[in-house]
């Protein structure tokens, strides 16, 4: 079979695609990749549709075996890539031979890396998606993440090419430690005075410990809203849920679809792709924008995007 | 109806501060033009107790079209007549040993545990919304009286198909989760199934009425003990 094996998971390896939509009346999440700009670039590189499945590699320590001829790409968190014990560079493309050994160290700056491969891995569709949720044993190859020995199925190259393509320096992601979260006021907001608004949006906030796909919570200026509770709603990607505490919930692919907790607005995808490189310890502020500079910012960022060409190495 | 900002492809529509089957008849009644009128530009949609959230295409419309897209559809809601979903009967083995919360829940609200099945079955519930996991319907309101407090240490391991009471809601966990609710009895009907369409027996906005059922036919339709 065309593929490669799993010779080592990693701490925490998925397969993704861009994500589940059109499922949220049965309860299902999105999924998909947490920073989408570093997952839709892996991709490019290997000239794929941007929805094809590749690996989301949280912290590293992958290896793989390949089992037969292709490319490959990996991009996002600067990341120890060998290749048969050869150091290999991020953003390009590698050709890979069958028998070749791609190994990964553990990730210096950002924490999540993208492997792609031309063609895509081949995975079935779960409600119109291959990605991964593990709260809901749904998508990847059973709805789990990657385990020691799993084989990810691809389509063997139609025809050899010679030719490798890579994004010049000054397109790539850097990952800081310090990172500026885009929000929209909405939601529940006006249960906040605005002092408390103030306070938010003028106060730096840490990871905490617990952060996952599913949310990152935050530890800083507790921002109270005068209401406790809300009937349970429909929560968008990127809501920021302010419960009890008074302590931040940025809420990500993974979210439960519906919660009852205040919500003071929404981070623009564009910096939960950000937020979602930061680890424990590392530094957030919250700016408020409106929704007319969110759509301004989208455009220029997709213009950015396809208008950004790839070069020959 | 208000329409505010959720996220930068998301508005959310409040239909009112309290779950009731009026709002939730509206509710049901605004999903359906919305996803007739907006088909186009839609991504998602997420019906619940008194709000609906619509998560649209930005690259495809922005805010202020969807707005005023959803402010003509749903002109016709103010003027039409109130409709209903449909009515569900789900199966309920209420015996004991599938129930362990049963007892407890008829000791606290001094009924017999007959009582409380038959307070439990009396009534139609409405689908207010799904959520917290893959097919899990939040029916209500079950009746007062028999209305109980989360469990203080929520369970590691509820199993598939238990019938449960949180508060005035009631629900069917649609496979093997932890759970804070009270355990009452067992549905066999899978509430929730990759395999066929329809995956759920259920949508928002429709009705559902529990009939009970002794072991036997409990068996007989699948369920497991």
């Amino acid at each position: 079979m065309n593929g490669f094996l799993v010779k080592q998971a990693g701490i925490h390896t998925l397969i993704q695609d861009l994500g589940r939509f059109g499922q949220h009346q049965i309860g299902l999440t999105n999924g998909g990749p947490i920073d989408k700009l570093a997952f839709s670039w892996a991709n490019r590189l290997c000239q794929n549709v941007l929805n094809s499945s590749a690996l989301e590699i949280t912290m590293g320590g992958l290896e793989l075996i390949a089992t037969s001829a292709t490319k490959i790409a990996i991009t996002g968190a600067k990341v120890d890539v060998f290749i048969n014990n050869q150091r290999k560079e991020l953003w390009r493309t590698h050709t890979i031979n069958s028998g070749d050994v791609i190994r990964l160290g553990f990730a210096e700056s950002g924490i999540r890396a993208y492997l792609a491969v031309v063609g895509g891995f081949q995975i079935p569709l779960s409600f119109t998606s291959s990605a991964t949720v593990c709260r809901e044993k749904m998508g990847g190859l059973q709805g789990t993440a990657l385990i020691n020995n799993d084989f990810l199925p691809i389509n063997a190259l139609t025809k050899y090419d010679e030719t490798d393509f890579t994004l010049n320096y000054q397109y790539r992601p850097t990952y800081s430690k310090n990172v500026v979260l885009r929000t929209i006021i909405g939601y529940q907001y006006q249960h906040f005075s605005s002092v408390a608004k103030r306070l938010f949006f003028s106060s730096e906030y840490t990871v905490s410990d617990r952060y996952d796909r599913m949310g990152y919570r935050l530890t800083g200026s507790k921002v109270k809203a005068d209401i406790k509770g809300i009937l349970s709603e429909g929560i968008c990607h990127g809501a920021i849920q302010i419960p009890a505490d008074g302590q931040p919930i940025v809420l990500l692919n993974d979210r439960q679809t519906i919660g009852g907790y205040p919500k003071i607005g929404s981070v623009i995808a564009l910096d939960t792709a950000k937020l979602g490189q930061l680890g424990q310890g590392d530094k957030v502020h919250f700016e408020q924008i409106s929704i007319e500079d969110a759509h301004n910012l989208n455009q220029l960022s997709a213009c950015l995007f396809t208008g950004t060409k790839l070069e020959l190495c | 109806m208000k329409i505010e900002i959720a996220g930068e492809n998301a508005l959310i529509l409040y239909f009112g501060d309290k779950a009731s089957p009026e709002i939730a008849a509206k509710i049901y009644q605004a999903e359906k033009l919305i996803r007739e009128h907006c088909a186009d530009v839609l991504i998602d949609l997420i019906p619940s107790y008194a709000s609906i959230l619509v998560i649209f295409d930005l690259f495809l419309c922005d805010y202020y079209q969807l707005k005023n897209k959803l402010h003509s559809c749903l002109v016709k809601l103010q003027a039409g007549s109130i409709v209903d979903g449909r009515l569900v009967e789900l199966p309920a083995y209420y015996g004991i040993e599938s129930a362990p919360d049963l007892a407890a829940l008829a000791y606290r609200a001094q009924l017999s545990i007959e009582e409380v099945i038959r307070i439990h079955q009396a009534q139609e519930y409405r689908v207010y919304a799904i959520g917290f996991a893959p097919g899990f319907a939040y029916l209500g309101e079950v009746d007062t009286r028999i209305a109980a407090p989360r469990l203080a240490t929520p369970r590691v391991k509820v199993p598939r198909g238990a019938i449960a009471i949180a508060d005035r809601q009631t629900a069917i966990y649609p496979s093997v989760s932890p759970g804070g609710w009270n355990l009452i009895g067992l549905c066999p009907t899978p509430m929730f199934t990759t395999e066929c369409e329809p995956n759920m027996p259920v949508s928002v906005g429709d009705r559902v009425k529990f009939c009970a059922i002794n072991k036997t036919e409990f068996l007989a339709l699948g369920g497991n003990l």
